[in-house]
């Protein structure tokens, strides 16, 4: 299946770096940074376009877009991995738009216009009898929307819970453990490259909800919008909250919830025993999905990171082309 | 609740161990010896918890060892949640706060452990509310929560309940 691919930086080499070691039948037929691109329908060698990356900062010319790409490169999918903006969306949202009206599938890490227009972009889709797929988008490598959409098929799933934010529970571990302040566990995190210099979407709890609005709207078919959901973030939390937990073998966690028979959207700080299964250690991320048929179940694993969010990505891309040929 | 056990060795063993077996938590035992009493019987009072509709079993139980109930006064008050509270709380008048649950008549504070590190600096608290039912410890927590909004303090609840 040939793929063309928008955005090359960490998860975008990520995806290079497998189509080149492992044998998915994937072919890459072009590429874009935000500078430069290149085309070759014939296929790109991989390792060929790392390196030229590395070297010069550009993975092609300048002058061949992604605008150009989309709708002049053959391809049966486009991977779309460019920087999020969780406001506007843009420039990714028009990029799908592009590609999905061109009868091609689309496979995205991007949180932007799945949270804001999931509902438009798979009537795109569907329209034009292609894929739209988005496990990168939470909880990175994580196969959630997977487990949700097929693995589970046939449950009601009654309430999700759980972790979706490594950065606030590496701040969390760090602060229970090391009996750091919010503050010195926040820098911790920032010189290990856990946390951005403006961490605020992390911390405040927005991340987290973006998540919870994907799989609320994906998932449950709701249209929920991130003023929907109750947010609040571990900003505020002092060192001695935790402890007072610790004695009663507590800890705390921000946990991300939807309830479906309650109608509970919200993220928040929530104690919780230490031994409980959705305690996990640093940037972990966890999942208790509470369902009719098959009880619960809880999926624990790394939520960020650029072979993390790849791996994703070539799940979602193998899945495209095993069940549908790749064909468009 | 009062009960009236014979005043032989073993009997106020006996009369306890049935609570404990219905997973009751004795809470405390006032065991009166009156000089002038000589009926060959004790009276004992104890301050007990039991799982709701467990009280009916335990009376039946007691009977059996010969046991006598004298008198039992409506358990109260079974159901617990913790919460952690960070914020001004004594700026904002604690007192205050817990007047409004206690005044509610369905639940009040049970125990409130606080750690204040210095002026100025939020103070953190677990606050233990306990109620006869789950319906009106529900109803407390949702006024903790808006006596906690008017405040600016971070009510962080339990996941589960427990």
């Amino acid at each position: 299946m040939k793929i063309a691919i928008l955005g090359f930086g960490s998860v975008g080499r990520g995806i290079a770096q497998i189509v080149a070691e492992r044998d998915t039948g994937l072919v890459i037929t072009a590429v874009a940074d935000s500078k430069s691109g290149c085309i070759d329908n014939n296929g790109i060698d991989p390792l060929e376009l790392i390196n030229r990356k590395e070297e010069t900062g550009l993975c092609g010319e300048k002058g061949i877009t992604a605008e150009y790409i989309i709708e002049n490169a053959e391809y049966d999918a486009l991977v779309e991995v460019t920087p999020t903006n969780a406001e506007t969306a843009e420039p990714s949202l028009g990029y799908i738009r592009l590609a999905l009206s061109r009868g091609r599938n689309v496979v995205t890490s991007n949180k932007g216009p799945i949270a804001k227009n999931y509902a438009e972009l798979k009537d795109l889709a569907d329209k034009n009898g292609v894929r739209l797929k988005y496990e990168a988008t939470v909880c990175g490598a994580i196969p959630i929307i997977h487990t949700l959409q097929y693995g589970l098929a046939g449950n009601k799933v009654k309430r999700l819970y759980g972790v979706f934010n490594g950065t606030c529970n590496y701040i969390l571990t760090r602060m229970a453990d090391e009996k750091l302040t919010y503050k010195e566990a926040l820098l911790e995190a920032r010189e290990l490259g856990y946390a951005e210099a403006d961490p605020t979407y992390d911390v405040e709890g927005i991340d987290a909800a973006i998540k919870l609005v994907i799989l609320a709207n994906a998932i449950f078919g709701m249209n929920k919008k991130i003023e929907d959901v109750e947010i609040t973030g571990i900003n505020s939390l002092t060192s001695q909250a935790l402890e007072l937990a610790e004695e009663d073998e507590l800890t705390i966690r921000l946990i991300g919830e939807i309830n479906n028979e309650k109608g509970i959207l919200k993220v928040s700080p929530r104690v919780i025993p230490k031994n409980h299964t959705l305690v996990v250690q640093d940037t972990l991320n966890a999942v208790t999905i509470d369902t009719d048929l098959a009880g619960e179940i809880t999926l624990i694993g790394k939520g960020a990171g650029s072979i993390e969010t790849a791996s994703a990505i070539i799940s979602d891309l193998l899945f495209i082309s095993n069940c549908h040929d790749g064909s468009p | 609740m009062k009960l009236e056990i014979r005043d032989t060795p073993g009997q106020l063993v006996a009369a306890l161990k049935p609570i404990s077996d219905l997973g009751g938590n004795i809470k405390s035992v006032i065991h009166e010896r009156d000089p002038f009493n000589d009926t060959g019987f004790l009276d004992v009072r104890i301050l007990l918890e039991m799982p709701e509709g467990k009280i009916r079993t335990l009376t039946d139980s007691l009977k059996s060892q010969g046991v006598n109930v004298l008198r039992i006064n409506e358990e109260r008050f079974l159901i617990r949640k913790s919460v952690i509270l960070i914020g001004h709380l004594l700026h904002t008048d604690l007192s205050d706060t817990v007047d409004k649950i206690d005044s509610t008549g369905f639940a009040e504070v049970g125990e409130l452990a606080m750690i204040m590190p210095s002026i100025n600096e939020p103070t953190s608290a677990k606050m233990t509310i306990i109620s006869e039912n789950l319906g009106n410890l529900e109803e407390a927590m949702n006024l903790l929560k808006d006596i906690a909004e008017d405040k600016k303090i971070l009510v962080i609840e339990p996941l589960e309940e427990f």
